[in-house]
């Protein structure tokens, strides 16, 4: 988030540097049980990312301190593979994949019906192999949709999705050179059903206009990336 | 939902698909979690299914079923929840000096004290009888309130599994591996002429000569995939 150098991301008309106009997301696909020993996987193509969730429980869970004796624990491990990006990643977690981790176990938190596992804990891995901007709203989703695939009991499913500003204009689902040097990012996680909001990051600074533009833009883009999900879960193309 | 229409690659409409009651005449009927499953008025909610504010929702993906006024999620995938009286097939995950913690494939380990296990441990020295990681066929004796299960291996035909190969497959389609009255399981005993025993918990143990355990692995896998096309239309 920087807003450095003269890089024009959007051109006069309002297009993007990958043809997209502001309001439009990457291309998505999904597919499901592509890790076939865990208990539910999916594999989501966002753009240029790549990522692949995996779920394994519910299970005992240990250490024994981290059992809640009136509920399940997600235990969410997001991670960036060393050439998931142009520059090397050092593996092993770093702050930054720590706060991914946590805020995804709170956003999936909020939707499993933990209560039905006391004791118990749910695996969840999230392994980003490709990265182009965001990540975590990738991972969120592609984590709802194995959990979904796993048969872990929810009240609904989380889709991500962030918007930004770019040279004072506010883009629907930034791409890595928009990230880069954009203003602002915006990442919400939205239960599609309900519409309730149960994630939300801002980095950056947004007037309140631009502030709601970015939250229309994501909640339109819900609907879409939802539709792929259930397509997924079901079979068939969305 | 609130926002505006966001255009797709592909100029597509963003139309929301969980927008209400699906048409009952499609086949298979697979729903998704969170899905509209109609006005929880008119029909109760059955297994995998909640009612909030006056709706209908899967809380599972599977298959829809409506029967007696009940609409219910037959889910693709369970976890095992223990019975009292269940046939398991368990690993040794760890021990005390007089208990040993039992994998069962549920959300909860459950225990086999000393005094259920083989006759000859003795305290102290149950890792010589079973070690960590040791297969075991035994009975679910007792599950208490907060979930906790005890396991038995007295009773006839529980032991230590020695030989073989364990198999896991989903408890929920474990009907369609035994058969009615036990028929697909005998025919699948006497065609590959091996030793296979069904654990309620989804664990299959098959044990006889290397190529009818190939086979029988085959065979089960084979069942399995027709399981899932006739029941969830091929998905994985």
């Amino acid at each position: 988030m920087g807003g450095y150098g003269d890089v024009r991301c959007i051109d006069e008309n309002g297009i993007r540097l990958d043809g997209r106009t502001v309001g439009e997301i990457r291309p998505i696909s999904i597919e499901v049980g592509v890790v076939p020993v865990a208990d539910g996987s999916a594999r989501m193509r966002w753009g240029l990312n790549d990522v692949i969730a995996a779920v394994y429980g519910p299970m005992e869970a240990h250490p024994r301190k981290i059992q809640r004796q009136d509920r399940a624990v997600l235990d969410v491990r997001y991670n960036m593979a060393p050439f998931s990006t142009t520059d090397r990643i050092r593996p092993g977690f770093n702050r930054r994949s720590r706060e991914i981790s946590k805020v995804t176990a709170e956003a999936l938190e909020s939707v499993v019906l933990t209560e039905l596992y006391p004791r118990s804990k749910i695996r969840v891995e999230i392994e980003i192999i490709c990265a182009e901007a965001g990540t975590r709203c990738a991972g969120i989703t592609a984590a709802s949709v194995a959990l979904a695939h796993a048969g872990i009991p929810m009240s609904d499913m989380v889709v991500s999705v962030a918007s930004g500003k770019v040279h004072d204009i506010v883009v629907c689902d930034l791409n890595k050179e928009e990230d880069n040097y954009g203003e602002a990012d915006l990442p919400m996680g939205i239960l599609p059903n309900s519409g309730e909001l149960v994630f939300l990051q801002m980095d950056g600074d947004l007037s309140p206009e631009q502030f709601q533009e970015a939250w229309d833009y994501n909640m339109g883009a819900v609907s879409v990336i939802h539709e792929h999900m259930v397509a997924a879960l079901k079979g068939g193309e969305a | 939902m609130k926002g505006r229409q966001v255009a797709r690659p592909d100029n597509m409409s963003g139309d929301d698909t969980a927008g209400g009651p699906r048409d009952s005449q499609q086949a298979p009927l697979l729903v998704a979690p969170g899905e509209d499953l109609g006005d929880s008025g008119e029909y109760s909610a059955g297994h995998g299914v909640v009612a909030m504010n006056g709706r209908l929702r899967a809380v599972k993906q599977g298959r829809k079923n409506t029967q007696d006024g009940t609409v219910s999620v037959e889910p693709r995938r369970t976890a095992y929840v223990p019975r009292p009286s269940d046939l398991v097939i368990g690993y040794i995950e760890g021990c005390t000096s007089n208990i040993w913690f039992i994998d069962i494939g549920a959300p909860f380990n459950a225990i086999l004290p000393m005094s259920l296990g083989p006759s000859k441990a003795e305290f102290g020295g149950i890792r010589k009888v079973l070690d960590i990681g040791d297969a075991i066929l035994c009975r679910v004796q007792e599950v208490e309130e907060n979930h906790s299960s005890v396991v038995t291996m007295k009773g006839m035909g529980l032991r230590a599994i020695r030989s073989g190969t364990v198999e896991e497959i989903d408890p929920h389609l474990l009907g369609r591996l035994i058969g009615r009255g036990g028929n697909n399981l005998r025919q699948l005993k006497e065609e590959t002429e091996c030793r296979l025993i069904a654990g309620d918990n989804g664990r299959v143990w098959i044990d006889g000569e290397v190529t009818g355990m190939v086979e029988a692995r085959a065979k089960l896998n084979d069942l399995l995939m027709e399981a899932k096309v006739a029941e969830y239309g091929g998905v994985a």
